[in-house]
């Protein structure tokens, strides 16, 4: 062991399907580095304490997204937290809050994945073009609309930083919501109508209460907060704009 | 057969487990002084209705001190309210392009801050100009 090694103490959540009736903590005592982030200390635990404990990571480079836990009460990407800032104190992981708990440390995403599928999120254009009409062209100023809302990495701490989520999870919530409104915005688009739909419907945007904490945790500098208040706006000018057009805004 | 049996955590008392929650109650919070005061100021309108002798028991009544140390309290509560309803302002618009570049957030609370300042102040001055 080198000298500067110190022994720090990790508690993390358990939780097995097939034996627990529900999550109980467990301490581990692990040896660690000045380097070393929270991720690689649960790694250590499986490694070398218990081969059972379950986790997600994949990139340990904060751009994959799977490695999402709550570290002391705060939603975190495991990889790019580290212990030194811990120690002496124990350090608290536990799967990201308001998911339900498939096994310790892995959540179910599976509502997250499917509201990620019904945001349509892709372009769609306004025409049919041909491949020898070329790409569509744009300007900076027209990226740059969107840009910050194209970097989310669907690591999902923003929704275990909504309690809004954790109240109701039909919600749509915000990292998906930030992803509507990236494609609404953008000037290759022209499905905002259809988007509109679910901006507007019970589980849309009203559900949001502007607590703003989604917004804190995100380590991509998303700002989903601002996506989803931004479309409260649109939705009520979709509601109130089909009294003036003979079409009609929403439905 | 299937062994997932995805275990759902109990959102109970959800608000005490983070201090970002917890000052986000304390901001809702602050709203209930807004009515308050609100209902206070209804109060007078239905006594100035029923003339000046009742309108005076009214204006005798805002002179107690508990009313004047709940006066200061909601000034305090209306404080508070108005700081972090334009801190997060910044997360309810679209951005401000200014020159080609972005608002940043600290400038579009401070415009917010300094409207809600002012405005407050030009009250109080025509206020205090009316009631000498
Ligand atoms: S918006 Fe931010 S916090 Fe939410 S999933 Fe995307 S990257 Fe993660
Ligand atoms: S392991 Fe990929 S984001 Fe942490």
């Amino acid at each position: 062991m080198s000298e500067n090694q110190r022994i720090i103490e990790i508690e993390v959540l358990r939780y097995n399907p097939e034996t627990d009736k529900e999550p109980s903590r467990q301490v581990f005592e692990v040896p660690f580095t000045d380097d070393m982030s929270v991720l690689q200390g649960v790694q250590y635990i499986k490694d070398y304490l218990d081969g059972s404990l379950s986790f997600r990571w994949s990139c340990r480079m904060a751009i994959c997204g799977s490695c999402g836990m709550m570290i002391n009460g705060e939603p975190s990407l495991s990889c790019e937290t580290f212990l030194r800032d811990y120690y002496p104190a124990r350090v608290r992981v536990e799967a990201l809050a308001h998911f339900p708990i498939e096994k310790d440390l892995v959540i179910n995403m599976e509502g997250f994945i499917e509201k990620l599928e019904s945001i349509q999120p892709y372009i769609i254009p306004k025409e049919e073009r041909t491949l020898a009409q070329g790409e569509y062209l744009q300007t900076p100023a027209q990226l740059a609309s969107y840009e910050q809302f194209s970097s989310c990495i669907n690591c999902m701490l923003c929704y275990a930083a909504c309690p809004q989520f954790g109240l109701n999870a039909e919600f749509i919530g915000p990292a998906a919501m930030a992803l509507l409104h990236r494609y609404n915005i953008d000037s290759r688009d022209a499905g905002k109508a259809e988007r509109m739909e679910l901006v507007n419907s019970e589980e849309g945007v009203f559900n949001c209460t502007a607590v703003g904490y989604c917004s804190e945790v995100c380590p991509k500098h998303v700002d989903p907060a601002n996506a989803v208040n931004q479309n409260k706006t649109n939705s009520a000018a979709d509601y109130f704009l089909r009294f003036l057009t003979p079409k009609g805004g929403a439905k | 057969m299937n062994k997932r049996r995805p275990y759902v955590r109990p959102m109970a008392g959800w608000w005490r487990k983070n201090p970002f929650f917890v000052e986000y109650m304390i901001h809702e919070g602050t709203a209930l002084f807004v009515a308050a005061y609100a209902l206070i100021l209804l109060t007078g309108l239905v006594y100035l209705s029923r003339g000046e002798a009742a309108w005076n028991v009214w204006l005798e009544g805002l002179k107690n001190p508990w009313y004047i140390a709940f006066h200061w309290l909601t000034l305090a509560a209306m404080c508070y309210h108005t700081y972090t309803w334009f801190k997060i302002m910044p997360r309810t618009m679209p951005p401000v392009i200014v020159g080609g570049k972005r608002l940043p957030d600290f400038a579009i609370t401070g415009s917010g801050l300094a409207v809600a300042a002012t405005a407050s102040l030009a009250m109080l001055g025509l206020v205090w100009g009316m009631a000498r």
